[in-house]
């Protein structure tokens, strides 16, 4: 399959990513050099392979329900590049 | 003691504990070094200062009983470090400054090791040339037209330029191996589940493991065994007990299986790898080993496979770039999703960009089954190839990587083959496996190749002993001249 | 108690809709801390405070689960008649916002720790089972607010990261009733089992509710839309109510009905369609490789099984079979665990049927009055059977009875004594009665005769007069007996 531009915009939207109209061509072009060469597997048949979830052959491991962590609110903010004393501020946000 | 720094980290270790070198004059040699040295721009950050004051510290109440007494190390800037700027060589993180220490670092200094700066990378650790660094490309110490491989090429550069004893990088799909292997150097990617990943920028979540690069094997043992351990808050550390690397190396690796895979053989694969892999079954043969020929019949796939699975990953694990709670925010934009927009189109470079698209894409509505599931079924399959073989033999022998470093510039405009790079270290990620990158000879032109050890899961010990016994029998020296100072 | 017929449908020009509706419930886990890390999960605290690293999604930072928030989705599961899922995987729902730090919610996607299951419904027109789809556990995301700037959103990740678990239910529910009745049903539940303590008002509890209609009769489905947060009972009704008759009105008019996610408005009692999640619907599901299949041990879930509390359903049998309740009373005593405990209580040191009455009429309204709930009720358990055994040993009449309830709620003291310092015990003694009763008929001879002469009326005057010259204590059956009797004479 190949890739359009207005596909590449729309992916770009979802990652949120503005594309510059000026790149869309050279991208449009890598993209779909990359996805060719992706496309090897289609001459695979997988239709009995079970999916790999995990590498690891264990359960998730699990933590005891303790209060450990929080109370950092200085360090939490400390790298924001907007925020007041209480909170994280963000362009206004509309419904 | 001015040539102390070309030697290897267990002669320094051994220089301290005997009191024949300080840690502050080691410490002030390294700088010296690293000063020397900013043509090869390894650096993203030096912490001198901090550097010079723990030297001090650890001279005056020396502790040797520890595995790495009084080193000063510099590592990647992809593991976070407490008050000090982590990077991952983005421009999305220019300004970060973390307040906690990954485990893989706080484990060094916890065994005495002490923090000398930060090394360039790849972005986001993607990349194969050290090229997509925010803060400009690397240069490879074997020659100033070079690149020293990626994504740990920061490190791969300053171990072999003598900028740092020993160092650590992360690999997802050869970022470990194919420096080293360009280097010169040792690099090994452990076992999935044997490093904790927390605290360190994350890639690929199931691909990622850190790992260790040094000039010998056993270097490499130390460094393994300072850097490993189960880690609690990382639910996919493997809970262990801790082995003794560099105590059990041992060179005797009389009547192991080596299996020696016809599929590594490519097309277009330069003679010269082909004659540095005879060399490599020769010395093993000659050391005792018994060659065996097998086959991983889906080895061509894992490269299309590593390129849905990664980007997927990435780009879910990339969405925290957001400008919100740490990182740059682009001024532009009049609401928050433009402010989104502008701020990663700004925040991330092309190649970063790229994997981000090709991700999102392979995860979206209509295509998941196409890639994403297809990709993790072969993968399954790419496992299973491991799993056969390794039935039959103890440890795989194959080349490194499908050539010698390649020039800056050369592979920046056409990504395939950029990616191709990556087509025998690969496998092994998918594969969750540890393997070993083993400088082995070099070409006609005088670059370094690399041989690669690849193990069962938890088998390091196992492929350390091949090394070290590979090292000692195979006569190649890597000899750096330093043309930059 | 009449069986009423089920009677809701839109009426259009063109005939009758039925209304389909199918409810995803986000209910908070009890627990102290978050899913996948340490913060507490303690509602009310200063913005930000109870965020860790984690939770704010700082890069290199990992997720670890908590086994209570699991444990408590089995339960949850367990109460539900649901199947177990011994194999579940945590997906990452990927989807960007100020309030989800990480830009993706860790979620249950294909396969969920909890399957198929029910709810059994009470209605005035039978009992009605409502499917359950599914449950998984979740995280919440942070807050975003938006009145405190006028140019800027403020965002706070307390939230972020506590468990939830979304139930959702099967398209079973036909009308806002039902769905009052199911979400009631649900909160029961999860109280008995001590898994989410219901606070609505605290977001314990909030429904994304989907609606559709339908001619009355078709099989097909109609095209839904999703309402999304509603955080009220009322508020889903109304929103349902609304949404239902908009649909019904487009169709009218020959339209189409996009699916679409839509809010609802409470201050203008409408729904209207969410710009903000136009493109959200491309969540790029994919398991969470920070974590692994979650697998659960059989042995696990019998122990869990083992440990369970009675739940309103059993306990509601058992009330009708040991207490003589009938369906309705048993229902409305089960309801609500402490409930229950209280007529448990009650009913062990008084009259079982009466102290349902009692319980049911004047303690429930009091409550209601004040605005309470029966874990603070001013009357203590033991306190309220002294006073249900009172009127049944006949020590009291019911209207005594009132007031001496009404005192009771007042200073809390125990109804032997106020009756007692009062005086308020009734007048049982037949010789005592006879001399007030006598007195009576002697001061009004002239209605005594009428009486006799055919006014039988006029007796309710001569209660009046006993009950009056007795302060209201003379024992109503006694007074009526002898009053019969010397009137005779």
């Amino acid at each position: 399959m190949s890739l359009d531009k207005e596909k590449i915009k729309h992916v770009a939207k979802l990652a949120r990513i503005s594309v510059d109209e000026a790149k869309v061509d050279s991208l449009t072009k890598d993209l779909n050099s990359i996805f060719k060469f992706i496309e090897q597997l289609n001459e695979l048949n997988t239709d009995k392979v079970k999916p790999l979830t995990s590498i690891l052959n264990q359960s998730l491991r699990s933590r005891k329900d303790e209060i450990s962590d929080g109370k950092i609110r200085e360090k939490i903010l400390k790298n924001s590049p907007k925020k007041n004393e209480e909170f994280f501020v963000v362009p206004k946000v509309v419904e | 003691m001015s040539n102390i720094t070309n030697q290897s980290l267990s002669k320094i270790l051994e220089s301290i504990k005997s009191k024949k070198i300080s840690s502050l004059e080691l410490t002030q040699a390294y700088i010296k070094n690293i000063e020397n040295a900013k043509k090869l721009n390894a650096f993203v950050t030096t912490t001198f200062d901090q550097a010079l004051e723990n030297a001090k510290k650890f001279d005056n109440k020396p502790n040797n009983e520890q595995l790495l007494s009084g080193v000063p190390l510099a590592v990647k800037d992809l593991f976070c470090t407490e008050n000090i700027k982590t990077t991952a060589g983005s421009n999305i993180l220019n300004n970060f400054v973390p307040s906690y220490e990954s485990t893989v670092t706080k484990n060094l200094w916890n065994n005495g090791a002490f923090l000398l700066g930060k090394l360039n990378c790849d972005e986001f650790a993607m990349g194969s040339s050290n090229e997509t660094s925010f803060f400009g490309n690397v240069i490879n110490p074997i020659g100033d037209h070079l690149v020293p491989g990626g994504s740990s090429g920061g490190s791969s550069s300053a171990l072999a330029a003598d900028l740092t004893p020993a160092t650590i990088g992360t690999d997802t799909g050869g970022s470990i191996r194919q420096p080293a292997s360009f280097t010169g150097t040792v690099g090994l990617k452990p076992t999935y589940g044997l490093c904790s990943r927390w605290g360190i920028v994350a890639f690929a979540s199931s691909l990622d493991q850190a790992g260790p690069m040094t000039k010998t094997v056993n270097d490499c043992s130390i460094m393994l065994e300072a850097m490993s351990g189960f880690d609690e808050k990382d639910s996919t550390s493997i809970n262990k007990k801790k082995e003794t690397y560099s105590k059990n190396l041992k060179d005797n690796i009389k009547g192991l299986k080596i299996g020696i895979p016809k599929e590594y053989r490519v097309d277009n694969m330069p003679k010269e790898i082909d004659e540095l892999w005879e060399k490599g079954k020769k010395i093993l043969k000659d050391l005792g080993a018994q060659l065996i020929d097998i086959s991983l019949p889906h080895t061509k796939y894992a490269l299309p496979t590593y390129y849905i699975v990664a980007p997927a990953e990435a780009s879910s694990n990339l969405a925290r770039y957001d400008g919100v709670r740490y990182g740059y925010r682009s001024q532009k934009g009049k609401d928050l999703i433009e402010m989104y927009e502008n701020t990663r189109s700004e925040g991330f470079g092309d190649e970063v960009k790229r994997r981000i698209l090709i991700g999102t894409y392979v995860l979206s509505s209509g295509y998941y089954d196409a890639y994403y599931l297809k990709a993790q079924k072969v993968r399954q399959l790419i496992k299973k190839d491991f799993d056969d073989s390794f039935t039959k033999v103890d440890a795989i022998l194959t080349p490194s990587t499908p050539s010698s470093a390649f020039k800056i510039g050369e592979k920046t405009n056409d990504p395939v083959s950029m990616y191709l790079n990556d087509i025998f270290t690969v496998p092994v990620n998918l594969a969750g496996l540890p393997a070993l990158s083993l400088p082995a000879g070099s070409d006609k032109k005088g670059y370094p190749l690399g041989l690669q050890l690849i193990g069962k899961a938890l088998d390091e010990q196992k492929i350390l002993n091949i090394g070290y016994a590979f090292e000692k029998n195979c006569g190649y020296k890597n000899e750096v001249k330093k043309w930059w100072s | 108690m009449s069986k009423e017929k089920f009677d809701y449908f839109i009426n259009g020009e063109k005939g009758k809709y039925e209304v389909v509706i199918g409810l995803e419930v986000h209910a908070q886990v009890l627990s102290n801390s978050k899913l996948f890390s340490g913060s507490s999960t303690k509602f009310g605290a200063d913005p930000n405070k109870q965020v860790s690293l984690i939770d704010s999604a700082f890069p290199g930072m990992l997720p670890v689960i908590n086994e209570e928030c699991v444990k408590q989705a089995v339960r949850t599961g367990l109460g539900l008649n649901a199947k177990i899922n011994n194999y579940s995987v945590f997906d990452r729902k990927n989807y960007f916002y100020a309030d989800l730090p990480q830009g993706y919610q860790i979620s249950q996607y294909k396969n969920p720790i909890v399957g198929e299951g029910k709810v059994l419904l009470d209605m005035p027109y039978g009992s009605k089972e409502i499917g359950i789809e599914r449950l998984h556990l979740e995280q919440d995301a942070g807050k975003s607010i938006h009145d405190m700037d006028p140019s800027s959103t403020y965002v706070d990740l307390n939230r972020s990261g506590i468990a939830l678990m979304e139930i959702v239910s099967k398209p079973d529910l036909r009308s806002p009733d039902e769905v009052n009745a199911y979400i009631k049903k649900l909160r029961s539940i999860m109280r008995y089992l001590g898994t989410c303590d219901g606070n609505m008002q605290e977001g314990s509890l909030r429904a994304d509710v989907n609606v559709s209609v339908r001619r009355a009769g078709d099989k097909k489905f109609g095209t839904r839309c999703e309402i999304k947060n509603v955080n009220s009972i009322k508020f889903m009704q109304m929103a349902i109510e609304y949404e239902a008759n908009r649909q019904v009105e487009l169709l009218e008019e020959g339209k189409q009905i996009d699916q679409e996610t839509r809010l609802f408005d409470t201050k203008k009692n409408e729904t209207r369609s969410m710009r903000s999640k136009e493109d959200a619907h491309d969540y790029r599901y994919f398991p969470d490789p920070d974590l692994l299949p979650l697998k659960l041990e059989q042995k696990l879930i019998e122990d869990l099984k083992k440990s369970l509390p009675e739940l309103p359903d059993n306990k509601k049998e058992r009330f009708i079979q040991e207490y003589g309740l009938n369906s309705y009373e048993a229902n409305v005593l089960v309801s609500e665990k402490e409930i229950s405990d209280y007529y448990e209580e009650v009913a062990k040191l008084s009259d079982k049927k009466l102290a349902a009455t009692w319980m049911m009429g004047e303690l429930f309204a009091m409550l209601n009055n004040k605005g309470l709930n029966i874990s603070n009720s001013p009357i203590s358990a033991k306190n309220f059977a002294e006073l249900v055994q009172s009127i049944k040993s006949g020590e009291i009449s019911g209207r005594i009875a009132k007031e001496v309830f009404e005192i009771m709620v007042e200073s809390g003291d125990n109804p032997k004594k106020i009756i007692e310092s009062k005086g308020m015990k009734q007048q049982s003694d037949p010789k005592e009665l006879e001399k007030i009763i006598n007195e009576i008929l002697l001061k009004n001879k002239d209605k005594v005769d009428q009486y006799k002469a055919g006014k039988e009326k006029l007796f309710g005057f001569f209660v009046g007069q006993v009950m009056k010259l007795s302060g209201g204590k003379a024992n109503p059956q006694l007074t009526n007996e002898i009053l019969k009797k010397l009137l005779k004479g």
